[in-house]
């Protein structure tokens, strides 16, 4: 039989009909906001991370300027460092095996974790976004090989991974900076590739791509805005978490001995590895200053994705909810009896006969428990 | 919908059915990245060492890597079907041997890490959950989030530093006091088993008290994505429809949260330990170069740094259809489990 | 009953049938229940009253958003965290608003019992339909043993039409019309005195509505269970209720014997809601310009008022009385109770008042 329809509201324009160069800033500022919003655990994560961060971004930008000496200095004005000196003086962190300073080592492995890190998220952005975009637009025979791959390389343990794609652009020119970065950047592509293509299918199928398409713009423009506002809230997070494991996937290479030489530039896996027989010989600054600082980096990133996910994933965010507490009834139920029916339209100052009572039957006052009809007097007597 | 016989038969067939694409595009992609990557393996292998270009012609022809790069890639996928890995040529080892002699070891680290990973998870995870957004809750997500953080070779060299050296409690590296297992015989090739078979306790208790620290260190690594996990689950199971029915029939909140909040929120561990199986395996290159464990991880690292092309691909590749197979299983062990997944 | 008292209208129209006069099992005064929210606490049922007697069906009518389920929720202390519950919910002697949670529990299943929209994900997916009736059975009679507990959940399953032979099936071997009629049939093992049934049919396709609302019917008659029926289905209320009450904002506007609110609909609202029914005799599409007011900030006085043709003055500045008409209906509302307001209260509402009232 009759459904009454679930809304009864009139007819209004189909929502989300906004321009979709609105819709792009929009999502932009809407993606924003949580972050200065946010607050609890997701707060604290947020903020000790970004300064964590800052530190080390700080660090790795000033490195020639606070580092005392080059990363591969053992000598200062003719005058040879000592071996394995312990901290103080004029090594505040104390000298390795191979008379480096370890500050020095340290200052400029933040540098060198920071240009890895910065190449291997670009290219890997570059390259996922690029790919994701082909395979989703495309789709056919290109889209679904290149998700097989993409699969089959996420699926693949990542350091592995990495060691092999290291080990097979050991050539490329450019260095071992570059060879890190682009061994990091397959590890990572899956990851973007997987996002945008997804955005970019279900661009495809958004009717008002259609709708657009009709009224003459590029499907091109459209989907390339649509992706972008999609991606832009999800791509922030990958991204921090990413340049995270970047940096924890350098150290590990370097630990390994697939990394960057020491000559080349300073490295904290490496200097980590080299400094594993000082250990024994209760010498802890070598290994500590380095350990530290690969902690401390991954922390601090770590923490800036974990704090936004928390922030932008709105399924799991905390919502401030306070118990209520209902304050007492202000005016008591008014129970009035009217004696005859109402005309189907009452006509202007003809008054029916009013019976008027105060509700007995607020709580605590019923004992009967059918306080409506006890209320009114009248009918219920009628009913004995 | 309805119940339909051997449909659990049918399930495993198309699942196994699925895998052997994407093993062949495992393979592939390996064998292009060694391959086909600059450089060859003989003169790789050679490292610094010049030899002269007839030796090494004659050592690529002896090897066939003179031969049209397709031809190579159709052999290669013919010797992985007969599971033969080729030839090390460093240490002219068989690469299946090297796995059979080594791979139990790997086996025991990332069983020991995956259990004491899921000992320490599931009920910090579960706790946290339960108890959402209390002080324990942000402790189990930071604890989550540092241990995630925190690379497996420091957590693994301050774990030595604190219990091996300073405190004493646990060996310092290796997977046996020396010598003192030289006598088991290899049953399975997995020492702990081997030695439980045997009935020589003494090596068993000392293979256990070598893997404590490392199973641990290789463990964190992946506790935070359990605690993570499992926490998520129960929230949004404790959030479901079947638990507000249960509370409406006047179930006990206890058995509530137990019955049906535990039991549906531990249903995808199983599938994330299908998808931690490559975490754990990357992890335990790093956990066995720290602790000296003598698996399949340090022998690849012994591999690439003698620049053994051969033994690396056949390592890489053993370990990828290792990754495929774990994956699968897992998959179907879920069906097992989960009525749902069958259909 | 009904055969007893026949279906003579003036026994109907009267409020004196002999139902009324028994004790309600369960009677709601002036309840309140308020979430909370981010945007501050959210009246959604805000003083409601009403009586449910043995045997009898109440129909819970309204707009999706109104207060139906979170009523229905409230009466069995199933609210989420930070909701409030105010006011006097009495059954068997206590007032279930002051129990504290371990007591309302004890009392959900064998004296309470609710009946979902959305019988599809009600079951635990992993548990057999068994284990759902040990699992009631063994919480609220200890004593049962497995074999009466076979019997007795076997028997509530084939009153629903269930054969015993899928007694061992998980929950997804089933069709949702069988869900449903799971899930009722373990809502009655426990045989409750008081049932709400939240939409129960709203999910499923019309033949299977029929027969649950046959089911239910069926239920009220064997077992004498009151039973509050929610839906925004004016038809299933037509058929299956005895009484209906109309709610509107946290607020029931009308109450009454069903068919005297369907034949003789007093408040404005209900009226609307009539005419926007579809039927086959529908000569135009009817619907209630603007839209229903924001729980969290409700305007004052009526809170139909904004939306309502016939509003006066009066209507935006005080809460209308309850007003007791002669065939038993209960109608919150101002206009048939002229003279307790002033000339001017009568005046009808501005069109500006009612946009500005509107976004207010």
């Amino acid at each position: 039989m009759a459904n009454l329809p679930t809304e009864l509201v009139a007819p209004t324009g189909p929502a989300g009909t906004a321009a979709p160069k609105r819709a792009g800033r929009g999502r932009l500022r809407r993606t924003f906001a949580p972050i200065l919003e946010a607050h609890g655990l997701a707060r604290f994560m947020l903020w000790t991370g970004i300064a964590i961060t800052g530190f080390f971004v700080v660090i790795a930008v000033f490195a020639p300027w606070i580092a005392p000496y080059g990363y591969d200095a053992y000598e200062s004005g003719g005058e040879r460092f000592p071996k394995q000196e312990s901290p103080g003086g004029d090594h505040l962190f104390g000298t390795t095996v191979q008379n480096f300073d370890v500050l020095s080592r340290v200052v400029w492995g933040a540098r060198t974790a920071l240009e890895v890190m910065v190449l291997a998220v670009v290219f890997s952005l570059f390259i996922g976004v690029l790919l994701g975009l082909l395979s989703g637009y495309f789709g056919g025979w290109l889209d679904r090989i290149l998700v097989l791959v993409m699969d089959t390389l996420f699926a693949f343990p990542y350091l592995l991974l990495a060691i092999v794609a290291a080990f097979m652009f050991s050539d490329v020119p450019g260095g071992g900076i570059v060879t890190a970065a682009l061994a990091i950047t397959v590890v990572y592509i899956p990851q973007y590739f997987r996002v945008v293509r997804a955005s970019t299918l279900s661009a495809r199928e958004a009717t008002y791509v259609e709708a657009a398409r009709a009224m003459g713009a590029k499907p091109r423009t459209i989907i390339g805005r649509y992706v972008f506002s999609n991606v832009i809230q999800s791509v922030p997070v990958i991204t921090t978490l990413n340049a995270a494991d970047a940096i924890a996937t350098l150290a590990g290479l370097g630990f390994l001995g697939f990394g960057i030489q020491p000559t080349e530039a300073a490295e904290w896996g490496y200097d980590l590895q080299r400094a594993i027989p000082d250990l024994g010989a209760d010498m802890w600054w070598t290994a500590t200053f380095p350990g530290v600082a690969i902690v401390l980096a991954i922390l601090g990133f770590t923490l800036v994705g974990e704090g936004l996910n928390d922030v932008l994933n709105p399924s799991m965010r905390k919502r401030r909810i306070r118990t209520v507490v209902i304050p007492p009834i202000a005016k008591p139920r008014q129970v009035v009896t009217v004696a005859a029916m109402p005309a189907a339209v009452p006509a202007q100052g003809e008054a029916p006969a009013v019976e008027q009572t105060e509700d007995p039957a607020t709580p605590g006052a019923s004992e009967t428990g059918d306080a409506p009809a006890s209320a009114t007097g009248e009918p219920q007597e009628e009913g004995k | 919908m309805s119940m339909k016989s051997g449909s659990l038969g049918r399930y495993i067939a198309m699942r196994v059915a699925l895998a052997i694409p994407m093993i062949f595009v495992l393979l592939t992609l390996v064998f292009v990245m060694l391959r086909v990557a600059p450089g060859d393996p003989i003169s790789a292998s050679s490292g610094g060492a010049k030899m002269s270009q007839e030796k090494i012609d004659e050592l690529r022809a002896a090897a066939g890597y003179d031969r049209p790069l397709i031809v190579q890639y159709g052999d290669y996928l013919a010797d992985v079907v007969r599971f033969d890995f080729g030839t090390s040529v460093s240490t002219n080892q068989q690469v299946s041997d090297v796995i059979l002699e080594k791979g139990g070891a790997t086996v025991t680290l990332a069983t020991g890490g995956l259990v004491f990973a899921l000992l320490l998870g599931i009920p910090v995870g579960l706790l946290a959950g339960r108890f959402r957004d209390s002080a324990f809750d942000v402790f189990a997500r930071l604890f989550g989030i540092i241990t995630y953080a925190a690379p497996v070779f420091v957590v693994g060299l301050l774990a030595q530093q604190l219990f091996a050296t300073k405190l004493g409690w646990f060996p310092l590296e290796g997977e046996t006091d020396p010598l003192i297992a030289n006598d088991i015989p290899a049953t399975t090739h997995i020492l702990i088993l081997d030695a439980i078979w045997v009935n020589d306790w003494e090596v068993v208790w000392n293979v256990l008290w070598h893997l404590i620290l490392p199973a641990a260190t290789l463990g964190l690594l992946i506790v935070g994505v359990f605690i993570r996990m499992v926490r998520v689950n129960l929230i949004q199971t404790l959030r479901g429809d079947y638990v507000e029915a249960a509370r409406a029939r006047g179930i006990r909140e206890r058995d509530v949260v137990v019955k049906h909040g535990f039991r549906n929120a531990l249903v995808p561990v199983i599938t994330v330990i299908g998808l931690q199986v490559a975490l754990l395996l990357g992890g335990s290159v790093l956990t066995e170069k720290t602790f000296n464990w003598p698996g399949l991880g340090k022998q690849l690292i012994e591999f690439l740094n003698s620049r053994d092309y051969v033994a690396v691909q056949g390592l890489v590749t053993f370990i990828a259809l290792v990754v495929v197979v774990i994956s699968m299983l897992i998959d179907i062990i879920n069906a097992l489990i989960d009525p749902r997944v069958r259909y | 009953m009904t055969t007893a008292n026949g279906t003579d209208s003036t026994t109907r129209t009267g409020s004196g049938t002999s139902r009324d006069t028994t004790a309600p099992v369960l009677a709601a005064r002036d309840l309140r229940v308020w979430y909370g929210s981010e945007r501050g606490p959210v009246a959604a049922v805000d003083g409601v009253t009403f009586d449910v007697r043995p045997g009898e069906t109440l129909g819970l009518v309204g707009e999706s958003g109104c207060g139906k389920s979170t009523l229905g929720r409230g009466v069995l202390g199933l609210l989420p965290p930070g909701a409030a519950v105010d006011g006097e919910v009495r059954f068997a002697g206590k007032n279930l608003v002051d129990l504290s949670a371990r007591q309302l529990q004890q009392l959900r299943g064998p004296e309470l019992g609710l009946i979902f929209q959305e019988p599809m994900t009600r079951l635990n997916p992993l548990m057999r339909v068994s284990e759902h009736f040990e699992e009631a059975l063994r919480t609220h009679n200890g004593d049962l043993t497995k074999d009466e507990i076979r019997t007795r959940a076997l028997d509530a399953l084939r009153g629903m039409g269930i054969p015993a032979s899928r007694y061992e099936s998980f929950p997804h071997e089933f069709s949702g019309g069988m869900r449903q009629r799971i899930m009722i049939a373990l809502a009655l093992v426990l045989r409750p005195a008081f049932v709400v049934a939240d939409e129960p049919t709203t999910a499923l396709d019309v033949l299977v509505e029929a027969q649950i609302i046959q089911i239910l019917a069926d239920l009220r008659r064997n077992f004498d269970t009151a039973l509050v029926l929610i839906t925004h289905n004016l038809g299933i209320v037509a058929e299956a209720c005895d009484r209906v009450a109309v709610m509107y904002a946290g607020h029931i506007v009308e109450q009454g014997d069903a068919r005297e609110v369907f034949a003789n609909p007093q408040h404005p609202y209900t009226q609307a809601l009539m005419r926007s029914t579809i039927s086959l005799s529908t000569t135009g599409l009817h619907y209630i310009p603007g839209s229903p007011p924001d729980l969290a900030h409700p305007p004052a006085g009526c809170r139909f008022h904004p939306r309502c043709p016939k509003a006066m003055k009066v209507c935006a500045q005080e809460a209308p009385p309850e007003v007791l008409l002669p065939n038993g209906t209960r109608n919150t509302c101002w206009l048939p109770v002229p003279d307790m307001t002033t000339a001017d209260g009568r005046r009808p509402l501005e069109v500006e008042e009612i946009s500005v009232a509107d976004e207010a």
